[in-house]
């Protein structure tokens, strides 16, 4: 069979392969030579003023706090969603009501909302508390109203898929009551949403721009923000920098991301094996055919 | 596993209704005894309450207040299904993927905190009793429904339970493995001498299981008794018609003997004592298909046409026309052929004949 099709490649092929690649290049190619920008000693000189890392050094002197707070609130986030997210996600799969479902769409909410609006009624409303104001935990906050409906989906979804509840009954019919069947039953089973929700999360609110620019102060700025910053203010290479260490930061996120969905699609596709005894004669009538 | 130690509990419900949220009235108040080491099975249509029942016994719904649930004597209403020691077999099996089978089979041990090496040892124990030793370390997704179906059990069994309580256990399975298994359920419930309850919608899975089968029908028993008695002895029509076959005869009764459309029939064999029964212008009576002897029409004085026959090589299906206002079927062994429209004779033992109060 493929031996055929690699025979039978006429011009079609290789005109849409060409088409993909252009456009894959046409998308690609504004990122690369932003980021070889940040790694050239003067971007208007071109390559030939040669390369170097002192731009994004620079980066790291300047903005090494927006990072670590950037990671701060990625990490704060991740805990309070996923304190949050999972026991939340476990209730409202386990009691289906017309309550649960109303508390579901009203937590989604905030994404289908601009991350705008969501800024300005958390400043409308707590704007007025000036600790909390200034504190990166009013960021956090605006990050986890945002994340909080990715963490939630992601482990309704498997929940849902693994009839959780029945697995719950037979757990509790051999003795495991409610704590002991939520960490060596829910937990485990959940696993996989838990982790997706969580990489989800991580990354959503690395990239957050949108409710974190209404949000920030000059003393919590984190990474998105950051960047603005520099592309507003700084030398093109010294932004550009900034883009390349973004990258860097995100594209494993991103690359971890894609390799579990395709387990997880992998595991799910699983279904139960054939009973062998009541299979083999079938099996051997049909190698018997073969033979013939 | 020690047989000797099987707990033989008796399990008694006393005045058990169930009302649910929604105000769906599943069962009406039911009392019930089982006694221990028996084999019960309810039997009936789909939504007749069976698995509620079953989930009452288990603990996993609460009776409507004033029902009560008691094991061995000892009142275990207010306990949640995790204090009544309870072993139970799911439909869906419900194995915990993320175990394996060791691990699922082992798990209400651990639960109960028994020692790594004798948890061990009496996983192995009950693996091997459910000859499925060689999948211990097998991945639950890695089995076949035949050996989840196993697993299911033996982690049931593990624990040792005061009760097994099964739900449809081999509705999953295709009829040959499920007669297979039915067997090996059979023999085993038989051997650890446990109290076991078992719901199920196939009447030939509660005839081959059962001690007792109770026949229900919309929240409310219809017959309790030992498979010969529901099956021979129904107590309504109900019963009647949702074992086996049966087949209604609709005429009027004079001096002893029905008349029908086709014919007449004894009531009384000669010589026995026969009730003496008033006459009637409408009366119902009902019997067996493999009751009835298909013989030549000169001879009987009860006949039909065929309007089908259906060779099933042991023995041959007719329906038969003409008898009473109904078709009757009716079992004719041996190699005789039929032809639709064959004039056939009707033979009855009049003890065959069953006439239904009410
Ligand atoms: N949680 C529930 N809430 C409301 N109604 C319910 C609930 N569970 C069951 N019922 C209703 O109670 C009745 C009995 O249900 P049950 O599951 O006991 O039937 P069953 O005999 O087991 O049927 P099946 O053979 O289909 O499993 C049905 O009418 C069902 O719709
Ligand atoms: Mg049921």
């Amino acid at each position: 069979m493929l031996h055929g099709t690699t025979q039978k490649r006429g011009w079609g092929f290789w005109a849409q392969l060409a088409f993909t690649l252009l456009v894959c290049g046409f998308l690609i190619l504004p990122a690369l030579l932003s980021m070889l920008a940040g790694v050239t000693v003067n971007f208007f000189q071109g390559l030939s003023s040669g390369l170097t890392l002192k731009w994004v050094f620079q980066v790291f002197e300047l903005y090494s706090d927006t990072l670590l707070l950037t990671l701060g609130v990625a990490l704060g986030c991740l805990g309070v969603t996923l304190l949050i997210g999972v026991p939340a996600a476990y209730v409202l799969t386990v009691r289906q009501s017309w309550l649960t479902r109303l508390i579901e769409e009203v937590v989604t909410l905030p994404v289908a909302i601009p991350g705008l609006a969501i800024a300005l009624a958390l400043l409308l409303t707590y704007g007025g508390f000036g600790e909390f104001r200034r504190s990166w935990g009013f960021i956090l906050v605006g990050h986890v109203l945002y994340t909080l409906p990715f963490m939630l989906r992601a482990v309704m979804a498997v929940l849902a898929s693994i009839d959780i509840r029945t697995l719950e009954e037979g757990a509790a019919s051999l003795g495991a009551g409610f704590w002991t069947r939520f960490f060596t039953v829910v937990l485990p089973n959940a696993r996989s949403g838990i982790l997706a929700g969580s990489l989800m999360v991580v990354t959503l609110s690395i990239g957050e721009f949108n409710l974190t620019w209404m949000l920030h102060t000059p003393l919590t700025k984190t990474l998105p923000v950051g960047l603005a910053d520099s592309y507003a203010s700084m030398r093109l290479e010294v932004g550009s920098a900034f883009t390349l260490v973004f990258f860097v930061m995100i594209v494993p996120l991103l690359v971890a991301m894609q390799t579990l969905s395709r387990l997880e699609r992998r595991a799910r596709s699983a279904r139960p094996l054939a009973d062998d005894r009541a299979q083999a004669p079938a099996v051997k009538a049909t190698a018997v055919e073969t033979v013939r | 596993m020690t047989f000797a130690e099987t707990p033989r509990t008796p399990v008694q419900l006393r005045a058990c209704a169930k009302t649910f949220a929604d105000g769906t009235r599943a069962l009406e108040p039911l009392d019930l005894e089982i006694a221990g080491g028996e084999t019960l099975v309810f039997l009936g249509p789909s939504g007749c309450g069976k698995t509620t029942t079953l989930r009452l016994v288990a603990g996993l719904e609460a009776p409507d207040p004033g029902g009560r649930v008691l094991f061995d004597g000892q009142d275990v209403t207010p306990l949640p299904i995790e204090k009544r020691e309870v072993g139970m077999v799911f439909q869906s099996y419900a194995l915990f993927p993320n175990m394996d089978v060791a691990g699922n089979v082992g798990y209400g041990l651990r639960v109960r905190r028994v020692a790594e090496a004798e948890r061990a040892h009496r996983v192995a124990e009950v693996l091997e009793m459910m000859a499925i030793g060689d999948l211990a370390h097998r991945r639950v997704d890695q089995l076949s429904g035949g050996q989840r179906q196993r697993v299911a059990l033996a982690r049931a069994l593990a624990v040792r339970p005061r009760v097994l309580l099964l739900d449809e256990p081999l509705t999953a399975l295709d009829a040959a493995l499920r007669e297979r298994l039915r067997v090996e359920i059979d023999a085993l419930l038989r051997r650890l001498g446990i109290t076991a309850i078992y719901v199920t919608h196939d009447q030939s899975e509660a005839m081959a299981l059962g001690d007792r089968i109770v026949v229900m029908r919309q929240g409310q028993v219809a017959q309790v008794g030992p498979p010969r008695e529901i099956y021979f002895r129904p107590a309504n029509r109900f019963v009647a018609e949702f074992i086996g076959t049966m087949n209604l005869l609709r005429g009027s009764r004079r001096g002893g003997r029905l008349q029908l459309a086709g014919g007449e029939l004894a009531l009384t064999a000669p010589g026995a004592p026969g009730e003496d029964l008033p006459d009637a212008v409408e009366t119902e009576y009902l019997f067996r298909p493999e009751a009835v002897e298909v013989i030549s029409p000169e001879d009987a004085s009860l006949s039909g046409r065929v309007a089908s026959a259906l060779f099933l090589g042991d023995r041959t299906r007719l329906v038969i026309e003409g008898v009473t206002d109904r078709p009757v079927i009716a079992e004719a062994a041996g190699r005789r052929e039929f032809a639709d429209g064959d004039r056939v004779g009707l033979a009855l033992d009049p003890r065959d004949l069953l006439r239904l109060p009410g």
